[in-house]
């Protein structure tokens, strides 16, 4: 049984993805769906709060990358807030802050959108 | 610390991935790898299951996939077989992160994450059987 799921928010123009549990081959599909989503919404400006995300595996990053070019091409991006030091330090051992940007916090991910923005 | 050897076996489906991932995390904390280390671990093999299941079993769910966690005073090693298509490791080119983004490709990335988060990483085929054999030194204890 999946335990992860992804919940919707809206901050201003930003679109929010709270991501819950293990992201894995199993379970990315449904992050998949998410993003199709914001997609067809044309909600390019996405920020995913990792706060309660407790694992992910190539499988889940290799949905950021099949996007992120795209939205980034759209004038928005895919930016990744508030992950565990534990998440965060694989991240960053893979060598993946290189290709995301990553944030420390959801606040200051969508301050980051908002400079852009302007 | 005698050699210690703990052992799963799982159908070829990613639903079990999560087993997988709990079961190498339980043995590896309970030889006192450091929280670091333990997520590593349970990447790897992670990384390591479902290349079997989508490249070796091409997404046939009722194969097994045998683990063995294997604890050393000096080292944890995971062993993980199955019976489908081989690997081969001479025929893997190493992703290169960027142009794989710039090219919108997904997925591709497990070899090359198994080998950047364990300290060894060797693949055998004997038989019917495919092996991958991964070690992780204990933090200062490799020689």
């Amino acid at each position: 049984m999946s335990n992860f799921s992804v919940g919707f928010r809206t901050t201003g123009n930003v679109q929010i993805l709270d991501l819950r549990g293990e992201l894995d081959a199993h379970t990315a599909a449904e992050l998949e769906a998410a993003i199709q989503k914001c997609q067809r919404e044309q909600e390019f400006r996405v920020l995913v709060n990792g706060s309660n995300l407790a694992y992910i595996s190539s499988a889940g990053l290799g949905v950021f990358m099949a996007f992120i070019e795209e939205f980034r091409d759209r004038g928005g991006d895919i930016k990744i807030a508030a992950l565990q030091p534990k998440v965060y330090n694989v991240f960053d051992l893979l060598g993946f802050p290189m290709l995301f940007d990553i944030e420390a916090s959801e606040h200051e991910a969508i301050r980051k959108f908002d400079t852009v923005a302007r | 610390m005698s050699r210690r050897i703990h052992t799963l076996t799982v159908p070829s489906s990613t639903r079990y991935l999560e087993e997988v991932r709990d079961f190498v995390a339980r043995h590896a904390s309970d030889a006192a790898f450091e929280p670091d280390a333990v997520e590593q671990l349970k990447m790897a093999v992670d990384e390591c299951c479902t290349n079997v299941i989508e490249h070796a079993y091409r997404g046939e769910s009722e194969r097994p996939i045998d683990i063995a966690v294997i604890v050393e005073s000096d080292r944890l090693a995971v062993r993980i077989r199955d019976e489908g298509q081989a690997f081969d490791p001479s025929s893997y080119r190493e992703p290169d992160l960027v142009q794989f983004a710039r090219t919108r490709k997904s997925g591709g990335f497990g070899v090359h994450i198994m080998r950047r988060l364990m300290d060894e990483v060797r693949f055998r085929t004997y038989g019917r059987k495919n092996e991958c054999y991964m070690v992780k030194y204990r933090e200062g204890g490799r020689a």
